[in-house]
């Protein structure tokens, strides 16, 4: 789950990182209450999660609580890069020395996390790897020996911090792996960390992705997740826990195994090139297909008004086929009149046979059933180009 | 011959009382697999009756190991209570750890495999995989050990059902080992450790490689594969058609920006020469026309 900037500076303030005062604010009003709090001038800031919002006119310096106002009236409601702006954070303005880099994350290729510093700050972080790489400190961390003061200066050393203020981003990068432990995160990232005029180290941006699979541990991070930016079927799917993405596409697709899912959205996209139609969904039930899961599983693809025509793709792994059978079929009882787009389904591997005379024996006027994964995208493609 | 596994592999099942771990004991079982124990951490000295075998459950692994001489451990535990489980069985330097589990935080992970380097005696395979099997002789995980039998192909894959479509796509050819390492982020066992050691098998004739969006482990992979694998290889990678920023079901598989792409995986795997499909069954038939000459 990515975070917006201002549930990261909050994070940060929480874990003793040194940011500026700062408040998000739905409304202009808001914008004028929360910057007359923190008086003097503030900046108006866009929260989306995306990158480029400065050059979009996300990002407004503002004078006084009154310009603040005037400044969130312009740039709520923006869109950006097809985000909608349904928050700004109003933060403190602080004159700014010097702009660094500091960063950890995970670190797929070498099965441990990472420190990135350094002394370039301020853009993207690419960019320094890429024309100054020499500026930038890259340090694998062994995640049961973490990272003390000693090893925390020669980071920083090496990432051509000056020394005058080496012991204090030492001392924010000790901080910010204690948070980026204890908060299960896999990412968190100051860009920029600043120094003030008056010799502060600030993070003054972040960016903060936490890992859901260690949601049993931390209650609070529900409260972290967009609700606004949640499409309600995948909201909805969520509720189910069905495994369902969103997509822009014709043919509603189920499946299970993430893989073969996947694999399946490939192949009716291959399809449907000819009939000018794509994949509406991916949708994993997982292993064992019951009658319910298939039910909830259709109906919320029978609910996406977009789809017309419906993909079941199972492989009966572990799960039999006559059980994913029995299941559809009782999906579509349950579904009743609910049910009235075209569903065309492959089966194959454990107990196929049983499973395809289930389906045959029913009859049902919306089911058809090919063979072959490939045929079966194929005539899903076709029924949703009529 | 096989990779990692083979008939004379003696497994314990770390989860085997609760309801995963009993279900596919007695599969494994089943499928001829040589399973000697369970452990529970606060049911040892229990024994549990799986379709009329009894087997005895153990504290720790270390207990398990130095009762029955197990050397690989199959993980069903919940996620919770994984990394405790995992790092029982390195302590207990037990050969090779399969962790079927789904849902680990990849900090658990992440700390759990850096301990297993540290002692130097452990392979972990996943978390969240669906195991190995050589047919007809071990199957350690959830992986259907009726789909096909015995033959010249391994197979490593990062996806479960997939793994199980194209073994059921070449089931006229079997298979030495197929391997299910996973699609989290952090993964023990990995294409590259896979690919050597189908490699180094010598009844294994051709490599079939299925992997997917997120990270850059298929890149790597291609890149191992121009050093160190004579053998033919050809590829699959599923989401050509996935949007970036979206996470498609595995924790791993997500594209973001211009990394991670179906696209400069397949580019990578061609560059080297190994055939890529464009669908499973495509795949498929780039195997059999290596395999029927």
């Amino acid at each position: 789950m990515d975070l917006f900037e201002y549930q990261a500076r909050d994070l940060f303030e929480s874990h003793q990182i040194p940011v500026l005062a700062g408040a998000v604010a739905t409304t202009p009003e808001q914008a004028y209450e929360a910057a007359t709090k923190i008086g003097g001038k503030v900046v108006v800031k866009a929260q989306v999660k995306v990158g480029g919002r400065g050059k979009a006119g996300g990002v407004k310096l503002a004078e006084n609580a009154s310009d603040a106002k005037e400044k969130a009236k312009l740039i709520l409601g923006m869109d950006i890069k097809g985000h909608t702006v349904n928050k700004v954070m109003i933060a403190q303005a602080a004159p700014i020395a010097s702009e660094y880099y500091l960063a950890i994350l995970l670190d797929r290729a070498n099965r441990n996390f990472l420190v990135m510093a350094s002394v370039a700050g301020g853009m993207e972080i690419e960019e320094v790897a890429h024309k100054t790489p020499e500026k930038l400190a890259k340090v694998g961390i062994n995640p049961n020996i973490g990272i003390d003061k000693v090893e925390a200066l020669e980071i920083v050393k090496s990432g051509q911090f000056p020394g005058d203020i080496a012991d204090q981003v030492a001392d924010v990068l000790i901080k910010l792996w204690q948070a980026f432990v204890k908060e299960d995160a896999t990412l968190m990232e100051i860009n920029p960390l600043v120094k003030t005029a008056d010799r502060k180290i600030i993070a003054l941006d972040g960016k903060v992705t936490l890992d859901e699979n260690a949601g049993f541990r931390h209650p609070n991070h529900e409260e972290l997740v967009d609700h606004a930016a949640t499409n309600p079927l995948e909201k909805l799917a969520k509720e189910k826990d069905l495994n369902y993405v969103k997509l822009e596409g014709q043919v509603g697709i189920i499946g299970n195994g993430a893989g073969l899912v996947m694999s399946t959205l490939d192949v009716v996209a291959y399809a449907g090139e000819k009939y000018g139609v794509k994949p509406a969904n991916f949708l994993d039930i997982g292993g064992g297909a019951s009658a319910d899961v298939m039910a909830n599983g259709l109906s919320i693809i029978l609910g996406d008004s977009d789809v017309k025509s419906v993909f079941v793709n199972v492989f009966g792994g572990i799960t039999s086929c006559d059980a994913v059978a029995t299941g559809i079929v009782q999906a579509l009882e349950i579904l009743g009149d609910k049910a009235t787009k075209p569903i065309v389904v492959r089966l194959d591997g454990n107990n196929v046979e049983a499973g395809r005379k289930i389906l045959n024996d029913a009859n049902h006027p919306l089911v058809e059933q090919l063979e072959t994964m490939d045929g079966a995208a194929a005539k899903a493609a076709e029924l949703a180009g009529k | 011959m096989s990779i990692f596994v083979n008939e004379n592999t003696k497994i314990i099942v770390q989860g085997m009382t609760g309801s995963e771990g009993t279900k596919h004991t007695k599969r494994m079982l089943k499928a001829g697999t040589k399973i000697v124990a369970g452990v529970t951490p606060g049911k040892g000295g229990q024994s549990v009756d799986m379709d009329g075998k009894h087997l005895p459950i153990f504290n720790t692994v270390s207990e398990a190991i130095s009762a029955t001489g197990a050397n690989a451990s199959v993980v069903f535990v919940p996620p919770k209570f994984a990394k405790a489980a995992v790092i029982d069985a390195v302590d207990a330097q037990i050969a090779l750890v399969v962790v079927i589990t789904e849902g680990i935080p990849v900090h658990d992970v992440a700390a759990f495999y850096a301990y297993a380097v540290s002692k130097g005696k452990t392979q972990i395979l996943g978390p969240n995989c669906p195991g190995i099997i050589t047919p007809g002789k071990a199957n350690l995980g959830i992986i259907p050990a009726d789909i096909t039998g015995p033959g010249k192909i391994g197979l490593v894959s990062k996806s479960g059902t997939l793994t199980y479509q194209m073994m059921f796509e070449l089931r006229d050819f079997g298979f030495t080992t197929a391997v299910g390492i996973g699609g989290d982020p952090i993964i023990g066992t990995t294409h590259i450790d896979c690919l050597r050691a189908f490699q180094d098998d010598p009844e294994t004739k051709a490599i079939v490689m299925i992997g997917e969006i997120g990270g850059d482990a298929e890149e790597r992979a291609a890149l191992f594969i121009k050093e160190y694998v004579t053998k033919p290889v050809v590829g699959y990678v599923a989401g050509f058609t996935a949007p970036e920023g979206k996470t498609m079901g595995h924790a791993g598989a997500i594209v973001s920006g211009s990394s991670g792409t179906a696209a400069a995986k397949k580019e990578a795997l061609e560059a080297v020469g190994v055939a890529v499909g464009k669908t499973p069954s495509e795949t498929a038939n780039l195997m059999r026309k290596i395999l029927n000459g």
